[in-house]
């Protein structure tokens, strides 16, 4: 073969089989690190039922925060305005997190408790994520609850 | 009144902006020396009144100016004078002044600076930044006006946002825009030389200082980025593959490719059009980076929520950058030649497979950053990607290149000498192996031994070189400018690597629960809480800890992290850190637990963490010496040749 066809054929070989790679690895990664965001409806329906990790997001339920006064264990319950789910998580809570603020917290089912990993409350006092407000939206439709404006947030 | 002006200051920018956009490259096309004669008087008018209009803004906020509705929303009475000055750019509308502000800067620099180019190629690159400038005027002045009143005034402002009145927020965004925009230059140098058609080296050789000019400066920014986040958030974290931190990622991955490209195009004549495409890539990312931080599509800490009017223009701005430029290099590039023949073993094959991984890593953050959008829009419901994708891949992706880093220098254009590569590799090896197994002697885990062995093997490479260099070359000529700041960036990566890997390894970190007078052993180190008390700042009150501690009984740091409430009711930690070469001990308050004086404390030895800024700070300044070399100021290829001879010419090897 001309020596410059056999270059290039190696070259193109090359690329293809590093995109082939990249493809295939990028595949595998995001199958293995997607978490989905559910509210408490969804999870009590069972919509969560089939994955191990995922977010559970919603309102914390005002006077349900409960510190264990001797570890930095914290109880409190997360509502999407229709159902309630408890959460337990054990460490240092966001600088933004409060009762009736919306938060997204990371971890798994145990039993009927959702016993977070992660708990983010990166978003000032009047807004909320947009792909929060939206799973919340039909549960508030339907109770009429007033919720925080979802524009006009700063970082 | 003087709000006012800044506006008008602003359309009459946006005139000049059409009119620097327009006639030059019509001038260009028409061949009219008159009408290429205006970029220059019209680029450094249009700078003039973006300056006019950024002065304005700060004077506002520092009159505490509250009619203006982004100064009351972003400013205080009592926030200090240079938060005051550093809120112009703490939020959406004043950001995209800066930005503006800052394409004109890079413009007027080239206006001055291009006195060396042919007249129609100066006159298409400054039509090409007219046009970005347009863009960008019109998006602020349609979208986002900075100086909307708000009547009747409010007594006080909302304050800036606490997260955001911190130093590294002063220079932070500034840096980071310089390198967003430096892009910009080399974009507008390769659509003028596509709309020239004269596809010959020239081009790339004037574009390269101005590339790794930005690209130091985007290096610079996201140092400071990572640095402030990890002071001021209180996380203790440095990287967090949130979209934002992507954002400014993605175009530096695909820039480290492109001065890389840049070089062999220059030298060689070879990756002309994939030159070209990365010009065009690194400048389209910059402008999606905006895109996703500006529009808030995206839940992020820097999200700036707003309207989605502003999503929609600046993805109709995006469609016509991305595809009109991609449509010129389409008509184009079939008539791009191709350079001088390579070897398979050669530094051309090196680099393009840098490139291809730099590349690759740059698509895959990409698509871990756009899939929640992608998968909201087909409705696969609501997803994030974690972090340990992006980690994991992009470790998988950069191995390759890390191990291909001291070769680059050794290998010849054209034809590399196998052995020479077998002697580094060696050698290279050998260093990086003692390293590791002095690693593994003093207790090291697999990820520390592999950051020793990592940074062992670069650095051996970049001392190899060095010496090689001081040794064959003639004196004078031992070190160009370009190869000092290709040693000092590869060295770089090197300290990076070693920094990164062995504060991921050897960090302790402990969420604690502490009573006043209790102690907690953190690594080889003692910390006591020493208790809370008030303190007051000039907008805020904190509650501050005291820590003392102790190393073998002695006292190495008395620590005072606070947790701070605003005046606006907003409530910040700050963490306290006692840096040091080896280590930075790293303590925050988290909140207080029963009545007795007990807080929850986030408790950190992390040994090494400094290393991986320091590593940054180098590749900086490695792009800033390159772009310091003499060569690239020469009016044509002739006056300076470049060999192309297997003879070691000095600059023959620099890359």
């Amino acid at each position: 073969m001309h020596p410059v066809r056999k270059r290039r054929l190696i070259f193109v070989g090359l690329i293809l089989g590093a995109v082939a790679m990249a493809t295939g690895a990028v595949i595998y990664g995001l199958q293995k690190n997607m978490n989905y965001l559910f509210t408490p409806s969804q999870v009590l329906a069972g919509r969560a039922a089939d994955y191990r990790s995922f977010r559970l997001g919603g309102m914390v339920e005002n006077g349900s925060i409960v510190r264990d006064p001797h570890s930095l264990k914290v109880d409190f319950t997360v509502t999407d305005g229709d159902r309630t789910l408890p959460v337990e998580y054990t460490g240092i809570l966001p600088d933004l997190f409060r009762a009736n603020q919306a938060v997204i917290t990371t971890g798994r089912m145990q039993g009927g408790t959702f016993v977070a990993s992660e708990v983010l409350a990166k978003h000032s006092a009047t807004y909320m994520p947009k792909e929060l407000a939206e799973a919340m939206a039909k549960a508030h439709a339907k109770h009429h609850v007033v919720m925080p404006a979802t524009a006009g947030g700063t970082p | 009144m003087i709000p006012e002006l800044g506006e008008v200051a602003l359309i009459l920018a946006l005139l000049l902006a059409l009119v620097q956009c327009v006639l030059p490259l019509l001038g260009a096309w028409r061949n009219n020396a008159a009408l290429m004669a205006v970029a220059r008087p019209a680029a450094a008018g249009q700078f003039v009144f973006v300056a006019i209009s950024f002065a304005v803004l700060t004077w506002a906020f520092m009159t505490q100016d509250f009619s203006v509705a982004y100064v009351a929303q972003n400013s205080n009475l009592s926030l200090p004078w240079y938060y005051r000055f550093s809120a112009v750019w703490g939020a959406h509308e004043g950001s995209l002044l800066l930005w503006i502000l800052i394409l004109n800067v890079w413009t007027v620099a080239l206006a001055a600076f291009s006195g060396h180019l042919p007249p129609k190629f100066a006159a298409r690159v400054l039509g090409v930044l007219g046009f970005v400038s347009v863009g960008f005027l019109l998006f602020t002045l349609f979208t986002s006006s900075p100086f909307g009143r708000l009547l009747p005034a409010p007594g006080n402002g909302m304050d800036l946002n606490p997260v955001l009145q911190d130093p590294g927020l002063i220079i932070h965004p500034p840096m980071l825009y310089m390198g967003y925009v430096g892009f910009s230059v080399a974009f507008a140098f390769a659509i003028a030389a596509l709309l020239g058609g004269a596809l010959d080296d020239d081009w790339v050789r004037w574009a390269r200082p101005w590339t790794n000019f930005a690209w130091a400066f985007l290096t610079a920014g996201i140092v400071l980025g990572s640095w402030w986040s990890y002071a001021e958030l209180g996380w203790g974290g440095w990287w967090f593959w949130d979209p934002v931190e992507n954002a400014s990622f993605m175009p530096w991955l695909i820039g480290t490719a492109l001065i890389h490209a840049q070089a062999v195009t220059e030298k060689r004549g070879g990756l002309r059009a994939w030159t070209l495409l990365l010009s065009i890539f690194a400048f389209s990312l910059s402008l999606l980076g905006t895109f996703l931080v500006r529009s808030g599509v995206l839940t992020s800490v820097h999200a700036f929520a707003s309207d989605p009017r502003r999503g929609v223009y600046i993805l109709m701005f995006l469609g016509v950058v991305v595809g009109g430029s991609l449509l010129i290099y389409a008509l184009r590039a079939p008539k791009v030649a191709g350079g001088k023949p390579f070897a398979l073993l050669s530094r051309e094959t090196l680099i393009v497979i840098g490139n291809l991984m730099l590349t690759a890593a740059a698509a895959m953050v990409l698509i871990g950053t756009l899939y929640p959008l992608v998968g909201d829009a087909f409705h696969l419901g609501r997803v994030s990607v974690g972090p340990p994708y992006f980690g994991s891949l992009f470790i998988l992706l950069m191995a390759p290149v890390v191990l291909l880093i001291p070769f680059g220098p050794f290998a010849r254009w054209g034809k590399a000498d196998g052995t020479a590569l077998w002697r580094v590799l060696l050698i290279a090896g050998a260093v990086a192996l003692l390293g590791g197994i002095l690693a593994l002697l003093l207790g090291g885990d697999a990820r520390a031994v592999l950051g020793t062995v990592a940074a062992c093997y670069v650095g051996a490479g970049v001392v190899l070189y060095a010496r090689k260099r001081w040794r064959e070359a003639p004196a004078g000529r031992r070190y160009p400018a370009e190869m000092v700041g290709m040693l000092v960036a590869h060295a770089g990566v090197g300290v990076f690597l070693a920094g990164a890997l062995l504060t991921t390894a050897l960090s302790v970190e402990r969420d604690v629960r502490l009573d006043p007078g209790q102690s907690q052993r953190i690594g080889a180190y003692d910390f006591r809480f020493d208790g809370v008390h008030e303190v007051r700042g000039p907008n805020w009150t904190a509650q501050q800890g005291r820590l003392t501690v102790l190393h073998d009984g002695a006292v190495v740091a008395v620590m005072h992290p606070q947790k701070r409430v605003y005046s606006g009711g907003q409530v910040q930690t700050k963490a306290s850190v006692s840096a040091g070469v080896m280590r930075d001990l790293y303590v925050a308050l988290g909140e207080p637990l029963g009545d007795h004086g007990a807080w929850a404390l986030r408790l950190y030895d992390k040994p090494f963490v400094r290393w991986l800024w320091f590593g940054g700070v180098l590749m900086m300044l490695g792009g800033f010496i390159t772009s310091g070399d003499r060569r690239f100021r020469a009016r044509n290829a002739r006056a300076m040749p470049v060999s192309g001879t297997a003879t070691l010419a000095p600059r023959e090897s620099a890359a």
